[in-house]
């Protein structure tokens, strides 16, 4: 690392887009460990954090309704809208699920009432929502919908690199994503921007010799996609999740915090099952919003700013009483910065 | 979010399993992976099994867990 920094003479930026790694690097103090040329941005990898705003109002708005229950995983309830969040409202009608099946067999126990599930999340998750899709489909489950915040990561980090003015030298890619989308995925990233893009798990020595293989990368000017969680990343990854997924959504160009419109970066379900589309079901149409007052998530999921810079962070923005979405998150960078790296931030 | 769990597939019928994690115990469905079988160690992501592991990689994220307490009380349970 120390000679890569010395090679290049300057700074070099290597974004993690994955909130576990963003995690594994605070917990296990590995930012202290490098030489102080080598910066770790978090990128959008916090499928929570990347959700626009314009997601979350309509999410609350479903839930203020009398006729529907709302799915969710854990990690969407606190992250708050321009009304308050899912936990604030403390209406009997949140429920917390463990999988999408669990919002399949709400739908079941609740005949009279629509079950609107939350579905966000990278490639990792979406297979699973996808399962849901078939099954209400063939058991005839009207009353079962999904509201799809779902996103792909290749198109984000594409618009990331599009951007005149990123600094982005290479990318630590995330390990259960790729699982999902396998290490080929990346290669039209590292042919058109000549940026290193490597794959590691969240293990601590995972992340260090991932970064150091990117280093390596650098050195030799000879950026390549490398998998360095060979046990769980084939070059082709899960095809049988990927033709799920095909089965039943499309890509479009959907709204991601931070990072506006991506060409083809989110998931909404194909035609022939917009019946359980809660957007289509309530008639929404999807409008961006901008960040709640003086949140600056959106700035710093592109790692144009760290959680530090901030006005509000640790004074009005905590874990206890989140402003935004990157401090509610377990995984996004302002709630990890704040858990792990509050002395970080008087050194910089 | 996207952290995935390896777990010991303890019973297996059609594309419904139980899943063994150091213990704990998960109903899990394997329609992602058609070939995982009984006994195989497989990573769990969200109710669903996502790619199958060899036993020195379980071991490793196994041994991190319980290296760091408190981990599933910080992190989210059930996706991350
Ligand atoms: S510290 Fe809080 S308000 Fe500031 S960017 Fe992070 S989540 Fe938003």
């Amino acid at each position: 690392m120390d000679q890569a920094c010395e090679t290049l003479g300057r700074q070099i930026n290597i974004m993690e887009v994955c909130g576990t790694h963003t995690v594994s690097i605070f917990r296990n103090g590995i930012r202290p460990t490098l030489p102080r040329s080598l910066k770790l941005l978090s990128g959008p990898g916090c499928p929570v954090c990347v959700t626009d705003q314009g997601y979350i109002d309509i999410m609350l708005e479903i839930a203020d309704r009398d006729d529907c229950i709302i799915a969710t995983y854990g990690d969407m309830i606190r992250v708050p809208g321009k009304d308050g969040s899912l936990e604030k409202r403390a209406k009997s009608n949140v429920k917390l699920v463990l999988s999408s099946e669990d919002a399949i067999k709400l739908a079941e126990e609740n005949p009279d009432k629509t079950v609107v599930f939350v579905a966000v999340g990278f490639e990792t998750t979406t297979p699973a929502t996808a399962v849901a899709i078939k099954d209400a489909a063939e058991k005839n489950l009207d009353n079962f919908c999904i509201l799809s915040g779902h996103k792909l990561v290749i198109p984000a980090m594409d618009a990331l690199l599009s951007e005149k003015n990123h600094k982005i030298d290479a990318f630590l890619c995330p390990g259960h994503v790729s699982v999902i989308i396998g290490t080929d995925a990346y290669k039209p990233i590292v042919e058109t921007y000549k940026r290193p893009c490597v794959v590691a798990g969240f293990e601590p020595m995972q992340v260090i010799e991932g970064i150091a293989e990117i280093c390596r990368q650098l050195t030799n000017d000879a950026p390549e996609v490398i998998s360095m969680y060979p046990a769980a990343v084939t070059a082709t990854g899960n095809t049988t999740a990927w033709q799920i997924i095909n089965t039943f959504f499309q890509p479009y160009d959907g709204y991601w915090r931070g990072l506006g419109k991506i060409p083809g970066g989110t998931l909404r379900l194909k035609e022939e099952y917009a019946k359980f589309d809660a957007m289509k079901r309530f008639g929404f149409n999807e409008i961006p919003a901008e960040d709640l007052t003086g949140c600056r998530c959106g700035e710093v999921l592109c790692g144009l700013i760290d959680p530090a810079d901030c006005g509000m962070f640790e004074t009005k923005c905590t874990p206890d009483s989140p402003v935004g979405p990157c401090m509610v998150s377990s995984e996004g960078a302002c709630s990890a910065w704040y858990k792990y790296g509050r002395r970080r931030k008087r050194r910089t | 979010m996207c952290l995935a769990v390896p777990a010991r597939i303890i019973e297996l019928v059609g594309d419904r399993a139980v899943a063994d994690a150091m213990g704990n115990k998960w109903n899990i469905r394997t329609t992602l992976i058609p070939d995982a079988k009984l006994n195989d160690i497989v990573l769990v992501h969200a109710g669903f099994a996502i790619t199958i592991l060899d036993e020195e990689e379980a071991r490793k994220t196994w041994d991190l867990f319980d290296e760091i307490k408190g981990f599933m009380d910080t992190d989210d349970k059930i996706s991350g």
